[in-house]
Parts: structure tokens; C-alpha cells; sequence
């Protein structure tokens, strides 16, 4: 470790910061559906999901190459140009988190990568067919596969089980979805953990201070597994409400099938070897569940908008990640203005969620549709007629209006 | 290019029949569980009920234990 330079020593904390970021973000991923249909209390719920994740990271290291694997060409990356990759997906992440949408972290990682190599080295050094196989056709298929399978589960489970009802059967249906949730908690850190080791030890090799094909180190395998865990535990209380509250309303037989599916196809896919999107899976098949049941109802404007950060995501982090790569190739002080930069953007768009504050406490509180119907309904109705409930429920809404007016804002002040 | 269809295809498949089958066999055991409540309530017993639960049950942690193994091999 003689040979650690200063710009490696910047590289590891920014893939650190990713992996918090990965994990704060995919939280909602194993843990919305358990918090919105009440199986869990919320803090309990993240904090069951850290432990996994943190066990998931030391399970086994076959991943930890995933990431950069046949994607771009990796003889002759630089530090600077990981270094370029994080800044576009933490940015992304975060920004992503501030409109409350969930989205992939592994493919603003790998945009960010894309962009940072093709400012570097051209266009010719990544593999488009790779992108094609490896990012396109799963993010389509992976909503399908699942959405499919819990529509199916959902309608089945209601349909058999009529009679199943009472104390018993909601105590069986919560057991069941925290086993599911923990399988997604559990499958999460030994994928993304290890994608940030992947990442590290790249790093680490480019640099020169790892022999190259060698094994992550054990303090990279346990800082990145600390990272996922802490990210986890803080919860992106954010997304966690659109996934669990916002996309459809679930009750726990819809959460047990919702998770099911996820962890199924999760699982299935992984071992199979065509790699799906936990987050993908996850959004699909909560939406699957909200269509298999009667009466059920997913809101397809939130639905929409997921879809469209879906889309933005690889082009975003690529930008982001490209412009950064051609400022650090100005020289020592150009990867100081990024690292500046990357700070400064991240403390604004932290200030900006302080507005809106969502956390433990209001998690499970209105979906945004919900509260532009209920901002009408109060702005009709003379305000002073409500009872002190009335006025709970018209006070609550009304922030959640403000952040639909919010996504425009962010990203012009970002991608200054 | 190239696209593993084969692959994909078997994701699918193999997703929608675990998927649908898992959540048959604990819809199956929370109504033995259901059931029995039903009847202890009116003072009965429902041994059969109980059993065909558990046994729904076991194969559903045992799809779990797979599940976990296939996460940590």
C-alpha cells in the first residue's frame, strides 16, 4: 500500500459515498412494501435490511467484478476516470432521491462509467451490443417478469383465499413478507456491496497499488459492506413512500405477493445468468400487485415518471460523468474542482429536501396523487369548518403538492 | 449481437411458476391457519387443517433455504 496516491485515496471515498448512496437508495427496494402495509415498524424494518445487506457483503466476492465487466474497455483506465463515473451516479442518486423516484443505482453506475470512458477514450471503447444485452433488455424485461408474476400471485392468493381471514391470516401474511424482504435485504448486499468492491479494487489495480485479477482486500470488502449498511439503515424514506404508498395502495396479501415475485425473479435471474434490476423488479411487481387485485388501482402519472427517470438514467450519469472526466483531464486541479463540485451539489441537494422532510415518522403518509386530490378538495371546501382532524388531514397534503412542482428545479441547478 | 432469449425466457418461466406456486402454498396454509381459528373459536378441533399448514409452510421455508443457498454458493 506504499503506492497510494492521493487521487486513489479520493477515488475509494467517492466509491464509498456511491455505495451509501446505493444503499439509502435500493432501501425501498426490499423494505417499502413491508413499512406500507405495516408488517414492520419503519426503523425496524431498515435496520433488519442493514444487518442483511451487511451480512450479504461478506458472503462471497463473485461479483465484485460485475460492474465493469465487458462494458467499457479496461486496459488503460485511469483512476480519474472512476473517480468521473462516481461523481455522475452519486449525482444522479441523489437527485433521483430528492423527487422521491426509485431508479437504478447499478445503471447510473454504469452510465456514469460509459460517459467518463467515452470523454476519455471515444466512443470506441465502449461496447454498445454489451449495453444493449446487458442494460436495455433487462430494464424491460424485468418489470414484465415480475409485474407479471405477482399480478398472477396477487389474483390467485385472493381468489383461494377468501376464507382466509383474522388474526391468524394477517399474522401469516406479515411472517411471509418479512422472510420475502429479507431475501431481497440478503440478495442486495452480496450484488451491490460488491459492485462498489469491484469498483475499489479496479481502482486499486489501475493505480497500481493491487496486483492485477487479484481479490478485493479485506478492508475494502469491509468498509464497502459498512457503507451499504449505514446507507441502508438512514433509509431513503423518500423513495420508500413512492414505492410503497405512491405506486398503488397494497394491503399484505398484495405486499406478500409484491415480494415474493420480487425476490423470486431477483433470485432467478441472478442464478440463471441474465441479470436483472432489483429495483426494476421490485417497482414491477408492486405494480403487478396493484392490478391483480379487484378494485385495485396503480397511478400510472407516478408510474410515468418512474418510467421517464427509468430512460434518464443511463444518458444522465453518462453526461454528468463525461463532463467530469473532461474537467479532471485539465489537470490536479480540474479533479479538485469535481470533487468541490460533487460536494457542493450534494449539500444543495440535501438543503432542498429539508424543505419537504420525509423520514420514519410520516413514511407512510399520502401518495402525491392522493394529496393534489386532497389540496383540491381543501382548497373548495372554507377551511374553517374542519375539526382539528379536518385540518390534520388538509395540512398534511400540502408539502406533498409542493414537491410535484419541485422535480423541475433540481436538475437545472444541477447540471450547471 | 446477441441476445440470451433462451436465458430470458427461462427467467420467466422459471419466476412465474415459483412466484405463483410460493404464494398458492402459504395462501393454502394461512387458510389451515384461518380454519383452525374458526374453530377453536365454536370449541372444535381442526387437526387436519393445522398439519395441511404446516406442511405449506415447511415447503415454503424450505423454497427460502434454497433461495439462501443459491445467494451464498
Amino acid at each position: 500500500m506504499e503506492n497510494f496516491s492521493l487521487i486513489l485515496a479520493i477515488v475509494v471515498v467517492t466509491a464509498l459515498a456511491f455505495d451509501f448512496t446505493n444503499g439509502f437508495h435500493d432501501t425501498a427496494n426490499a423494505m417499502a412494501t413491508t413499512i406500507s402495509t405495516g408488517a414492520l415498524k419503519p426503523k425496524v424494518a431498515v435496520a433488519m435490511s442493514a444487518v442483511l445487506n451487511l451480512v450479504g457483503a461478506f458472503l462471497s466476492v463473485e461479483v465484485a467484478n460485475t460492474i465493469s465487466k465487458g462494458l467499457v474497455d479496461e486496459t488503460g483506465i485511469r483512476p480519474e476516470v472512476i473517480f468521473a463515473a462516481l461523481v455522475g451516479a452519486i449525482l444522479w442518486n441523489l437527485l433521483t432521491w430528492l423527487v422521491g423516484l426509485p431508479s437504478s443505482s447499478s445503471h447510473a453506475l454504469m452510465g456514469g462509467l460509459i460517459g467518463a470512458t467515452i470523454a476519455s477514450a471515444g466512443a470506441g471503447a465502449v461496447h454498445g451490443d454489451v449495453l444493449v444485452t446487458k442494460v436495455l433488455i433487462p430494464a424491460i424485461a424485468a418489470p414484465l417478469v415480475a409485474g407479471l408474476a405477482a399480478m398472477l400471485a396477487t389474483r390467485l392468493s385472493y381468489s383461494l383465499g377468501k376464507k382466509a381471514d383474522g388474526k391468524a391470516a394477517a399474522k401469516g401474511y406479515r411472517t411471509g413478507q418479512i422472510a420475502s424482504a429479507g431475501l431481497v435485504s440478503l440478495a442486495h448486499g452480496t450484488n451491490d456491496a460488491q459492485k462498489t468492491m469491484g469498483i475499489i479494487t479496479l481502482a486499486l489495480v489501475a493505480g497500481g497499488a493491487v496486483a492485477p485479477d487479484s481479490d478485493p482486500p479485506t478492508w475494502v470488502i469491509l468498509s464497502a459492506g459498512l457503507a451499504i449498511a449505514l446507507g441502508t439503515y438512514l433509509g431513503g424514506w423518500r423513495i420508500i413512500r413512492t414505492m410503497g404508498k405512491g405506486l398503488t395502495d397494497l394491503q399484505p396479501q398484495q405486499g406478500f405477493a409484491a415480494q415474493t415475485s420480487a425476490a423470486t425473479v431477483i433470485l432467478a435471474s441472478s442464478h440463471i445468468g441474465f441479470s436483472l434490476s432489483t429495483t426494476h423488479s421490485v417497482s414491477g411487481a408492486v405494480m403487478g400487485a396493484g392490478l391483480g387485485r379487484k378494485g385495485g388501482v396503480v397511478r400510472w402519472s407516478t408510474a410515468t415518471r418512474m418510467f421517464v427517470a427509468w430512460g434518464l438514467t443511463l444518458p444522465a450519469a453518462a453526461l454528468v460523468g463525461a463532463l467530469a472526466e473532461s474537467v479532471t483531464d485539465l489537470g490536479d486541479w480540474g479533479t479538485a474542482v469535481v470533487a468541490v463540485f460533487l460536494i457542493a451539489s450534494s449539500a444543495a441537494i440535501w438543503k432542498i429536501s429539508r424543505r419537504e422532510v420525509v423520514d420514519a415518522t410520516n413514511v407512510n403518509e399520502t401518495g402525491e396523487p392522493a394529496g393534489v386530490v386532497t389540496t383540491a378538495i381543501a382548497a373548495v371546501t372554507p377551511p374553517p369548518a374542519g375539526t382539528v382532524t379536518d385540518d390534520l388531514t388538509a395540512t398534511i397534503p400540502a408539502p406533498a403538492a409542493t414537491v410535484t412542482a419541485d422535480p423541475a428545479a433540481p436538475p437545472a441547478a444541477t447540471t450547471v | 449481437m446477441k441476445i440470451d432469449w433462451a436465458a430470458l425466457g427461462s427467467v420467466f418461466g422459471v419466476s412465474l411458476v415459483v412466484t405463483v406456486g410460493l404464494v398458492t402454498l402459504f395462501t393454502l396454509g394461512v387458510m389451515g391457519l384461518s380454519r383452525r381459528e374458526r374453530a377453536s373459536e365454536q370449541g372444535g378441533s381442526a387437526a387436519l387443517a393445522l398439519t395441511g399448514a404446516y406442511v405449506c409452510f415447511g415447503a415454503c421455508a424450505a423454497a427460502v433455504a434454497y433461495g439462501i443457498s443459491l445467494i451464498v454458493v
